[in-house]
């Protein structure tokens, strides 16, 4: 059973958010980690670039092949986690520890479209 | 997964965790729980690992016309093989490229084994019927029947001793047994692989492959061996630059291009299909070969990835990982001739990105067959 933690929100894509203030830190679930497989690569996006709901604002790559990243909210980039570049692989390790970017949000509202943790839970049962 | 067809080892597979998916028609396990594709690569490389390749076609080729047959069919030279030897060759078409690589496996002058890729069964089957009017031969396509596993890596020897009595270090590299008991099971054997490890290619019945599996994890306990899926696999076979029928070679790829010259005798005496073609593309001089790349720059290049040199499009990418086993970022490409020198500088595509990429060997890990 993969790990969910309480008082996030997440995403149909196996994405996790954190919000702090007015900015949403954005992560992959341990389900997407754990269906990803060995991750070894991410691509992210540069601070300031803007993305819609369900934009691809980046890319993770596991030994097999490359995932896109959606964005889970709009807004505006203001941080990327760099320290992922040289160890991807702590993704695996840590997934909802290794946040890949921040987002400005430009809506707060869209995080009522997200699920909850319990949510989430039935969400991916029924996946599995 | 409809339509899906499982190998009798399937619920083996769900036991140890398998991440099943759809391979060429066959629910198979890319990876297992509590490993991962770097780990399964890890333990073939330094212990042992076993793979569920069932799903590979089998073909018999027998009568007084089976070598003459099976010599017409391929490029490389059945001729000079002993007695239960195994050789590495391809089928080709009249214009050269690639019909599908297999193993032939001789027991007598009168008796082959054809192992071919399972993806290819159906079309390679059908090549070899309507290529086989005139030859004196029976052909039985055995595959539904057959149940492979291979078992890889540098202890493989030791765990396979275990289980039976005939000695294997008599089992020389690319050399076959038959009927060798394995743990009560009757198999045929060979020194064969994918994985540039030593180890076995086991083939046994459907009813017998499950005993012969775990009794194989049981007598590999305290060996290291572990269930290793089509992950790494692939991962393992591109280190040592084993060419993937559908990355490496294709309709459009010659073996020559492949680079696999050296299965290819253009020499012998008898006519082959492709003979011709193939003549005449190394008298011309290769237009495109294949190379290994090292990536300079942040990204990893897929299957299909094309290739630059500054504007012009020099080449595409057949396979590309980072290698497990070195941590290096590479890829095997098909290039432009005038581009495959070493050190020869170029940029593979990713996306929106264009990254350096210096051609270099294309062995990325050196092979460690026991010979």
């Amino acid at each position: 059973m993969s790990k969910i933690v309480q008082g996030l929100y997440y995403t149909t894509h196996h994405d996790w958010v954190k919000v702090d203030g007015n900015k949403a830190y954005v992560g992959a679930t341990d389900y997407a980690q754990h269906a990803l497989g060995d991750i070894v690569y991410v691509e992210l996006p540069e601070v300031g670039e803007e993305f819609g709901v369900e934009d691809a604002y980046g890319v993770i790559e596991s030994v097999k092949a490359a995932s896109d990243a959606y964005a889970p909210l709009s807004g505006k980039i203001v941080e990327v986690n760099s320290e992922l570049e040289d160890a991807p692989e702590s993704i695996n390790e840590a997934p909802y520890e290794k946040w890949l970017v921040a987002i400005e949000m430009s809506d707060a509202s869209e995080l009522e479209k997200l699920m909850d943790a319990s949510a989430y839970e039935d969400f991916c049962n029924k996946e599995a | 997964m409809e339509n899906v067809k499982k190998t009798a080892l399937y619920d083996l597979h769900v036991k140890y965790g398998g991440k099943i998916i759809e391979f060429c028609g066959w629910a198979l396990p890319t990876q297992y729980e509590g490993g991962g594709i770097n780990a399964e690569h890890e333990a073939v490389r330094t212990a042992a690992g076993m793979f569920d390749v069932s799903h590979m076609g089998e073909v018999e080729v027998k009568g007084k016309e089976a070598e003459k047959f099976i010599n017409y069919l391929v490029p490389n030279d059945i001729t000079v093989l002993e007695p239960n030897q195994v050789l590495y060759t391809q089928f080709c078409y009249p214009h050269g490229g690639t019909v599908d690589d297999l193993l032939v496996y001789k027991y007598t002058n009168e008796d082959y084994l054809l192992v071919i890729n399972a993806a290819n069964v159906d079309k390679d089957y059908a090549w070899i019927v309507e290529n086989s009017k005139g030859f004196d031969v029976s052909l039985k396509n055995i595959s539904p029947e057959v149940s492979e596993i291979a078992l890889q890596g540098p202890n493989a020897e030791k765990i396979l001793q275990k289980l039976t009595d005939t000695d294997l270090a008599q089992v020389k590299f690319f050399y076959c047994k038959k009927d060798v008991n394995i743990g009560g099971a009757s198999c045929l054997i060979s020194r064969t692989g994918y994985t540039g490890e030593d180890g076995f290619e086991i083939y046994t019945s459907n009813e017998d492959v499950s005993a012969v599996w775990e009794k194989l994890m049981e007598a590999g306990k305290d060996l290291g061996i572990k269930p290793a899926g089509l992950g790494c696999r692939d991962t393992l076979r591109f280190e040592v630059a084993l060419p993937l029928y559908g990355n490496e070679l294709g309709e459009d790829i010659s073996p020559l291009e492949a680079g696999l010259g050296y299965f290819v005798k253009l020499d012998k005496e008898a006519d082959f299909i492709g003979k011709e073609a193939l003549k005449k593309q190394k008298a011309e001089g290769l237009k495109r070969k294949l190379v290994g790349l090292e990536l300079k720059g942040k990204g990893i290049a897929r299957h299909e990835c094309e290739v630059y040199s500054g504007d012009k499009k020099v080449g595409f990418v057949t396979t590309g990982y980072q290698s497990p086993s070195t941590g290096k970022v590479v890829a095997l490409a098909i290039v432009d001739t005038e581009y495959t020198e070493m050190g020869t500088q170029l940029e593979i595509q990713i996306r929106k990105n264009r990254v350096p990429a210096e051609v270099v060997a294309k062995k990325f890990y050196n092979k460690s067959y026991k010979k």
